[in-house]
């Protein structure tokens, strides 16, 4: 079964838009594979298309750094299985960055 | 020179002025710090007897409340969710504010309008005039005295029924088990990652229940740790960020109501904890984004059995070395970079020098246009580091051409010098280090160096008159 282009949209939070020129909401299509796309998917294909300068700001290995929490329609991705969540559709993917000032 | 000695005369008055002010704050701390001991019970937690952490007398256990009670928080007693026996409950709870900044004045501020018993106030800083626009427990007249002096000073007007503990320093992992096993519930209203991670776990161990605040730019967070068999932060964020990844309020910003509204929230499950009524944001975390005016309501993790504090096997079970652990110190105060060397530098005074004698160079301004608009030297040429870091062209091109300009009344410098300043001196660091890498062929010889201690050196330096921010 190969998985058609599909438009996703995905925001960042809390700091880490500002990593992709301040845009808070993101709408991209993202090409046709022959597997549904995960978030490890996900992660690879921003880092490639999205993030162009310091990567290290947002991802570490193939994860996201610490400090960043994944939220997949409005619940921590841990409760979600992680990296190997398949991303349905109308999914609502949320990265943010925890603040830590006062 | 006419203007020599008019400026000798004005920087004495200055000097004189300014040791008056000295003297007139230490006296209005000791004022402060007077009323302070008038009002607590056993006369031991007064200001310069918080000794960290004095042993605190338990609250006086009360059967009723007293007339003048009733008639104080009436308006909340008559609600059937807090009532009387609610009440007695705040009065018998204390609670610990780690830092009195944005978040801590708001809370600290409605948990003593509430009637609670005891309020433990925790800051190792003094109040600056940066503050004031967010952290409305202070006042311009407190300018220098410690936050949790001035703190506990404007809330006993508010409320003298509530016995107040200011600690005048910073929480430390020496102290701060003692301290937090002292109190009912804790508020984390700090502004640097090692003090959540301590704050954190000092709550893990001593079992107590942790409110956690923040905030920044325009945006605030809010989770309940370590509540009822919930998550602690360390489940959340087994790991420290990358310390550069985090940004302070000076570097950031930050709307002053923002940490207004999550100290107030915070305030709120406080309450609503120490009464009885429970919190809503056990394994929740409250997200505020206030440019869309929106709320909302994450759902966490559950408590983690491999978390390395509250979990099955803990490997923390007493308080670390928190610096350490997160590659970063313990306060918001702005991170010195030391990315050039001493010969890749020059200071304010030496770049004044320049200026008096009239060396052609070019002044590159590398902050981000929002700072420029602030304040800025006439004849710098800016051009922000992201456009730099980004090696965007049309900027590139801007630069060479005016180094050429300057460089054409020059008979030919062998390196024609670039001077870099941002508002620290951190930024033009890293873009003295991207001038270096640029194509010798395009820009002919160029030298650049950066400027130690940016535009607030220049400002508390050389031109008193230039604004600091």
């Amino acid at each position: 079964v190969t998985s058609s282009p599909s438009v996703r949209s995905f925001c960042f939070r809390g700091g880490a838009e500002l990593l992709f020129d301040g845009v808070k909401k993101h709408q991209v299509t993202l090409p046709s594979q022959p597997e549904p796309w995960d978030i490890r998917n996900l992660l690879k294909w921003i880092k490639t298309n999205l993030l162009k300068e310091r990567p290290e700001l947002f991802m570490q290995g193939e994860s996201v750094r610490p400090g960043i929490l994944v939220l997949i329609n409005d619940a921590d991705w841990e409760l979600m299985g992680e990296l190997d969540y398949k991303l349905q559709d109308q999914d609502n993917v949320l990265f943010i960055s925890t603040l830590h000032g006062g | 020179m006419a203007g020599g000695a008019e400026a000798v005369r004005l920087g004495a008055e200055i000097e004189r002025r300014e040791r008056e002010l000295r003297g007139l704050r230490e006296r209005l701390a000791e004022v402060l710090a007077g009323e302070s001991g008038a009002d607590s019970e056993e006369g031991s937690a007064g200001v310069s007897a918080a000794a960290f952490p004095a042993e605190l007398p338990p609250l006086p256990a009360q059967a009723s409340l007293s007339a003048a009670a009733i008639l104080r928080y009436s308006r909340q007693l008559v609600l059937p969710e807090l009532g009387v026996r609610g009440q007695l409950r705040l009065a018998r709870c204390s609670v610990l504010v780690v830092g009195c900044g944005g978040l801590g004045c708001p809370l600290a501020q409605y948990l003593a309008a509430a009637g609670i018993g005891r309020l433990g106030l925790v800051d190792h800083d003094v109040v600056e005039t940066s503050n004031l626009h967010r952290q409305v427990l202070h006042g311009e007249a407190r300018r220098g005295l410690p936050k949790a002096v001035s703190a506990a000073a404007t809330l006993r007007l508010l409320n003298s029924t509530v016995h107040y503990v200011p600690y005048c320093g910073a929480l430390s992992p020496s102290t701060a088990l003692e301290l937090v096993r002292q109190y009912d519930v804790v508020a984390d209203c700090s502004d640097n990652v090692p003090t959540r991670y301590l704050v954190n776990d000092a709550c893990v161990l001593a079992g107590k229940p942790l409110v956690s605040g923040s905030a920044l730019r325009l945006e605030g967070q809010l989770v309940v740790y370590n509540y009822q068999g919930g998550p602690c932060y360390r489940c959340l964020f087994p790991k420290p960020p990358p310390p550069e990844t985090v940004t302070n309020c000076a570097d950031g910003g930050v709307l002053g109501v923002v940490p207004g509204i999550m100290g107030c929230i915070q305030a709120l499950e406080v309450l609503k904890i120490a009464s009885g009524m429970g919190s809503s944001f056990n394994q929740f975390m409250l997200m505020f984004d206030a440019r869309e005016g929106k709320f909302r309501n994450i759902k966490l993790r559950p408590k983690k059995a491999d978390c390395a504090v509250c979990g099955d096997n803990p490997s923390v079970t007493r308080l670390q070395d928190y610096e350490a652990f997160c590659g970063s110190s313990a306060t918001d105060k702005c991170r010195t970079l030391h990315l050039l060397s001493s010969k890749d530098r020059i200071s304010v005074e030496e770049y004044k020098k320049l200026l008096d004698e009239q060396v052609p160079h070019v002044l590159l301004d590398v902050r981000p246009q929002v700072e420029v608009d602030i304040c800025r030297l006439a004849h710098a040429v800016h051009i922000p580091l992201s456009k730099l870091e980004e090696k965007s062209e049309e900027y590139l091109e801007y630069l060479k051409k005016r180094i050429c300009e300057e460089k054409q009344r020059t008979n030919g410098q062998t390196s024609f010098p670039v001077y870099v300043v941002c508002k620290l001196g951190n930024d033009s660091q890293k873009a003295v280090r991207i001038i270096q890498e640029l194509p010798v062929k395009a820009y002919g010889p160029v030298l650049a160096k950066d400027i130690k201690g940016g535009l607030m050196a220049w400002a508390s330096k050389i031109d008193p008159t230039f604004p600091q921010y």
